[in-house]
């Protein structure tokens, strides 16, 4: 007896649906079991970490507010993931489209109207994430360097840049030595929520987003470029489709994407940007595209299973005292489970008898 | 500028070096067999923060063995955390780099756990090779001051060279990341071999991590490798795949980051220390460009680098 | 003859399986000592599952095989060459960074010096008269030189059964006479040898024995010295052979397809530079462009189709327009379609549904788009148009590419380009790993298109198709374009030299191929 893969003629579209579920009840599972064999009380942190957000409405805000940006940028992620383009350095983008935004806003005046200062900042938070992708773009379509480590390699420099910003020409006069930028003024910031809801503006946005993006990789000839780019590029050069405009579409989406959600975290959530700014979102979003399949409504539902885990991490710390780092570990892991079942997607498991056996059979000569 | 700081400052390009070169080393052999892991960084810390731990727990017992066991215990955890990506990639054929993603993560949410309890505490450096009157001769020191796992890496460096051009093992490992399924067709166990390169990648990884907690400064501290895994990779292209570039290419970023370490502590520069701090990163992505503008056809890199390979179909 | 020696290699119900296919089914072959034995049958009919399971790679999952008369337990091919069992194959297993010699050793189990080696080396290569140097890197050598090296590889193992999987695909037709002799010398010194084609009259030539596989069976035996051509065809296809029906006498119209000078840097390194190519197809032609593999068939189709783009708009023209400098998209509005050879990921994407490959390429001529939205509709029913057309043997339009054979995939992708009613066409290597069946409907889709008045361009590396399909042919070496021969006219030697890439001696004629090979200009 043992186990043969087969490969299946068409993808199973259950196991499409039914791996990331299993990857995300898997994980529970042994989150379950290794907390209780290092001393913790495993279900009763599971439950804090998985469960009280969701069920828990006072930590409803907490969650969206998460997944806002997980959302946006993991969207843009996605898209580039398609195409097999891989932009790993969101994280980057994320932060210079924060401060390109501020810097729009330090560039206007204080009391500019909301209609024009909000606007302004968005842009220029879109704008700044592009630009931190461009460099990696040019670099891949002029030069084939490889956009997997050059947009991580940005990320740490942004990190020097931000920094650099905070710690010197941006610095707050009235920040007792701090490193962080002056506050936003009142008509440069977005409400938390929109008054009367749960729902963070970033939120709608993120929504919003998931639409059109749905719109593009189904329905449109743009999506279907980048998935042909993706999949087979000698056959989407032979279909009319640019591979180096490709890599540039997507990397500027990505980036602009993660710019977006950048400075929509600063102007909604912080009003500011200081040391503890970035958060980690940019990394965060890969495990969100691949645990949602890279399909928008899917990506849309990773996040806020995601956010789940950020929150509930900080639940689980402080009811169970589980360590911090607790909720990394859980995303990794989904992700490990998310990539192993891939297989079951493209292979069927079938249990054989043992294929080796050779005795004749019963043959006419 | 006088003989000590120049002496100062080989002895600190050598130490910087040694971790990434170490890293570098091992990632060239897994990528020489067709494999593309991007978890160094994370292999690097599970291997920093459990050289730490068994050194501190075994330093006792141990005595002048417990950085060796930490050096084990190092290698054995990176090699294991090598091999969650190796069942992966290799046996479920996931894509390499979002499996490689997935193990950084990993490695650092993981050993930020392990290490949350050890924050703090300090043990005994590892870092005398040679008796006193050679190692803290003034001069002398620059050859004989150090690890022995700056030694060690130097070997080890030399070794893969001469493995991977002078011997048929290394040939068969060139074989299966050239062309994997000729490998396969001409019945070299592709999977099994590459198995054996991830593992080694690992331990490689995992030593080199090591080398922060034990030997830079003797203390665990969450991320201590700095991203220093994500330039062996560089380094590696660098490389064009070859190991004597990869020691120059090794040298070459630990100047760069000597020089940040100089310019942060005279505060001689007259460009801010974040410049410096982002230097190797700045030089890593320069390096890039130029050596992926020179090898136009890719005909440097291993045929087969990132490619999935599932024998049976 | 004495008493009968036992068989070389005897099967006795061999069977194997995959997920949806029975790729052999209860197959008995024996082969003597020294008998050059061929294995005859249409792509698709098992014959390289089968030698897999001798070889070693694959399994068989019921069935016997015994060698010299004793069982045979072969789990990988390294037990194979154990027993003396040698494969070149079809796709060579090469190593194009490494060199002829590390080849070589990569595929001896023996760990010899490289001293040794070497020695050895040259040993097999007087024997056989054979000219190989042991210090190039595989990608600098053309596929002759190659395919010597995957047969020194097995010579050196003194094999006493020699399997080679379809050997002449890729050879000139001097070439293929180089390494019959050096099978003829193998052979007369007792070893068998296995020789999987689906080329009658090479089988004619060389065999004395033929097993005829179809379908996975084994549907007859065969003399080949006593045969036709023609019965051994019927029996590898399982039914009568369907001519091509062709319009007797034809006028062609005006030039349609026109280069002029058209010349190309190589793409990549191991590409092939297109040199002053000029070529005329006019409406009605079909135009051939012979060659062997790799002398820049596959750059002359990018430049045709719009996947390269030429240095002047006047290096191509249609129907009088210069196209040279316009996108793949807009040649192909104005009415230039092509078919790359490679279907899998070029032609098509393998794992796009048979929709989504309609859209590939119909969606602008065929009106899928607007307002840049694929309508999901238009594309589907295109799909199920170009299946029903040309009988496309699949679940629906909403079937994946790779789950199709190799013809009914070919099938399709000619029928998405044909019922486009292109002006032009370009095709390269309609039929390579074709059914019978599948490559005379697409024959016959092809010969139908040109009497519609549309120019057809076709490249290949089967000299037999191009003879009984083409009215004009032009010889491919090396990046250059013969001039045009009428078909009628021209004698097969004559092309074969061309071919070769030599006018006239014919005895120098691969050294000098190979040998411009070996140092691109």
């Amino acid at each position: 007896m043992r186990i043969r893969l087969e490969k299946r003629l068409t993808p199973s579209r259950i196991m499409q649906v039914a791996t990331p579920i299993a990857s995300v009840l898997l994980t529970m599972l042994l989150g379950a079991v290794i907390f209780e064999l290092i001393g913790f009380d495993g279900p009763d942190a599971i439950w804090q970490t998985f469960i009280t957000p969701i069920v828990a409405p006072y930590k409803w805000v907490d969650v969206l507010t998460k997944a806002a940006p997980l959302i946006i940028i993991a969207q843009g992620l996605s898209l580039g993931n398609q195409a097999k383009i891989w932009n790993i350095g969101a994280e980057g983008q994320y932060v210079i489209g924060a401060l390109a935004g501020a810097g729009a806003a330090f560039a206007m005046p204080a009391d500019a109207p909301s209609f024009i200062a909000i606007p302004a900042m968005i842009v220029a938070g879109i704008l700044g994430g592009m630009a931190w992708a461009a460099i990696p773009a040019l670099l891949k379509t002029r030069l084939r360097v490889s956009e997997v480590l050059s947009t991580l390699m940005f990320v740490y420099i942004a990190m020097q840049v931000l920094n650099y910003l905070i710690g010197g020409p941006w610095k707050d006069p009235n920040g007792h030595n701090f490193p962080q930028t002056p506050p936003f003024s009142p008509t440069q910031t977005l409400p938390h929520v929109i008054p009367g809801t749960v729902i963070p503006p970033g939120f709608v946005i993120a929504g919003v987003l998931t639409l059109l993006f749905w719109l593009l990789t189904a329905r449109s000839v743009y999506g279907f470029s980048v998935r042909t780019v993706g999949a087979a590029p000698s056959a989407a050069r032979y279909g009319g489709f640019d591979a180096s405009r490709t890599v540039w579409s997507t990397l500027m989406i990505s980036g602009g994407m993660a710019g977006l959600a950048g400075i929509l975290e600063a102007m909604s959530q912080l009003g500011q940007i200081n040391l503890g700014f970035p958060s980690g979102y940019g990394f965060t979003a890969i495990i969100v595209s691949f645990l949602g399949r890279l399909h928008p409504i899917g990506v849309f539902l990773a996040g806020l299973i995601l956010a789940v885990t950020y929150v509930g991490g900080q639940v689980a710390q402080t009811a169970v005292h589980v360590p911090e780092a607790t909720a990394g570990i859980f995303q990794a892991t989904m992700l490990f489970f998310i990539l192993a079942s891939d297989i079951l997607v493209r292979y069927r498991l079938r249990i054989v008898r043992d294929p080796r056996r050779t005795a004749p059979v019963g043959v006419p000569a | 500028m006088n003989i000590a700081f120049v002496i100062d400052a080989l002895v600190t390009v050598i130490g910087v070096t040694t971790p990434i070169l170490l890293a570098a080393t091992g990632e060239l052999v897994v990528e020489k067999s067709g494999v593309l892991n991007l978890g160094v960084e994370g292999m690097m810390l599970i291997g920093a923060v459990t050289g730490f731990a068994v050194a501190l727990n075994y330093g006792e017992s141990l005595g002048d063995w417990a950085p060796w066991a930490g050096v084990i215990g190092a290698a054995v955890a990176g090699a294991a955390a090598s091999m969650l990506f190796g069942v992966l990639v290799l046996t479920l054929g996931s894509n390499q780099v979002a499996t490689g993603l997935a193990l950084a993560i990993f490695g650092i949410g993981l050993s930020s756990l392990i290490g949350a309890s050890y924050v703090g505490m300090v043990i005994q450096p590892f870092n005398q090779t040679f008796p006193d009157w050679l190692a803290a001769d003034p001069i002398g020191r620059v050859a004989f001051g150090h690890s022995p796992l700056v030694y060690i890496a130097l070997v080890v460096v030399v070794a893969v060279g001469y493995f991977l051009n002078h011997t048929r093992a290394g040939l068969i490992l060139r074989a299966v990341g050239e062309n994997d399924v000729s490998a396969h067709s001409i019945g070299y166990p592709v999977i099994a071999i590459r198995y054996a390169a991830v593992a080694f990648g690992g331990a490689l990884a995992g030593i080199a991590g090591s080398y922060f907690s034990m030997v830079i400064t003797p203390m665990w501290a969450e991320q201590m490798t700095a991203g220093r895994g994500w330039i062996a990779l560089a380094l590696v292209v660098f490389s064009s795949w070859r190991a004597g570039r990869l020691l120059v290419g090794a040298y070459f970023f630990g100047i760069l980051m000597t020089l940040e370490l100089y310019a942060k502590a005279s505060g001689f520069s007259f460009l801010p220390s974040q410049f410096w701090a982002a230097m190797p990163y700045i030089m890593a992505v320069a390096v890039l460009a130029v050596m992926s503008a020179r090898d136009v056809a890719g005909a440097e890199a291993p045929a087969c680098l990132g490619r999935p390979f599932m024998p049976n179909n | 003859m004495k008493v009968e020696a036992p068989p070389r290699l005897e099967l006795v119900g061999v069977s194997k399986s995959f997920p949806g296919v029975r790729a052999n089914d209860n197959v008995n072959l024996k082969v003597r000592p020294g008998e050059v034995h061929a294995l005859l049958g249409e792509n698709g009919a098992g014959k390289s599952t089968l030698v897999k399971m001798i070889y070693g790679i694959l399994a068989p999952d019921e069935g016997q095989m015994l060698f010299d008369g004793a069982p045979m337990r072969v789990h990988n091919p390294r037990a194979a060459r154990r027993l003396g069992i040698g494969m070149v194959f079809q796709h060579f297993s090469l190593f194009e960074a490494l060199t002829v010699l590390e080849n070589i050793a990569l595929g001896l189990d023996a760990r010899l010096s490289q001293r040794e080696l070497l020695a050895e080396f040259h040993k097999v290569l007087d024997a056989y008269q054979l000219k190989l140097d042991p210090r190039r890197v595989v990608s600098t050598l053309s596929v002759g030189e190659r395919q010597r090296i995957e047969i020194v590889r097995a010579l050196l193992l003194n094999p006493r059964l020699l399997i080679m999987d379809e050997p002449t695909s890729v050879l000139t037709p001097q070439e293929v006479e180089q390494l019959f002799e050096t099978l003829r010398r193998l052979a007369a010194s007792g070893c068998s040898i296995l020789y999987i084609s689906h080329k009658l009259h090479e089988i004619v030539a060389l065999c004395d024995t033929a097993t005829i596989l179809r379908g996975g069976k084994v549907v007859g035996a065969a003399d080949p010295k006593r045969e036709t051509s023609r019965s051994m065809a019927e029996m590898m296809i399982g039914g009568n052979l369907k001519e091509i029906t062709k319009p007797a006498a034809r006028a062609f119209g005006p030039p349609k397809l026109e280069t002029q000078g058209l010349s190309l840097p190589k793409p990549t390194e191991f590409g092939v530079a297109l040199r002053d190519v000029a070529l005329c197809v006019r409406a009605g032609e079909i135009f051939g462009v012979a060659g062997v593999a790799g002398n820049g068939q596959n750059e002359l189709l990018a430049a045709l189709s719009g996947e390269a783009l030429a240095t002047g708009a006047e290096a191509v023209i249609l129907s009088g327009e210069p196209v040279g400098r316009l996108s793949v998209t807009e040649r192909r509005n104005l009415g230039l379609c092509a078919v790359p050879e490679e279907r899998h990921g070029h032609a098509a994407v393998s794992e796009f549904s048979l929709t989504d490959n309609a859209a590939l390429t119909g969606r602008d001529r065929m009106e899928f788009v607007s307002f840049g939205l694929i309508d999901p509709s238009k594309a589907t029913s295109y799909a199920a148009e170009v299946i029903g057309a040309f009988t496309v043997k699949a679940t629906g339009p909403g079937a994946l590419a790779g789950s199709l054979s190799g013809g009914n995939l070919q099938k399709f992708i000619m029928g998405r380009e044909i019922l486009q009613r292109p002006e032009a066409l370009v095709v390269c290597q309609p039929t390579w790993g074709v059914d019978a069946g599948a490559a005379a409907a697409i024959h016959q889709a092809i010969v139908d298109l040109a009497a519609r008045g549309s120019a057809v361009l076709v490249i290949s590396q089967d000299l037999d198709e191009l003879l009984t399909l083409c009215d004009t042919l032009a010889v491919i070496n090396l990046g250059r374009l013969s001039g045009p021969m009428k078909v009628g006219e021209a004698s097969i030697e004559e092309i074969g030299l061309l071919m070769g890439g030599v006018h006239g001696d014919p005895s120098g004629t691969t050294e000098m191929t190979e040998h411009l090979h070996a140092h691109p200009a």
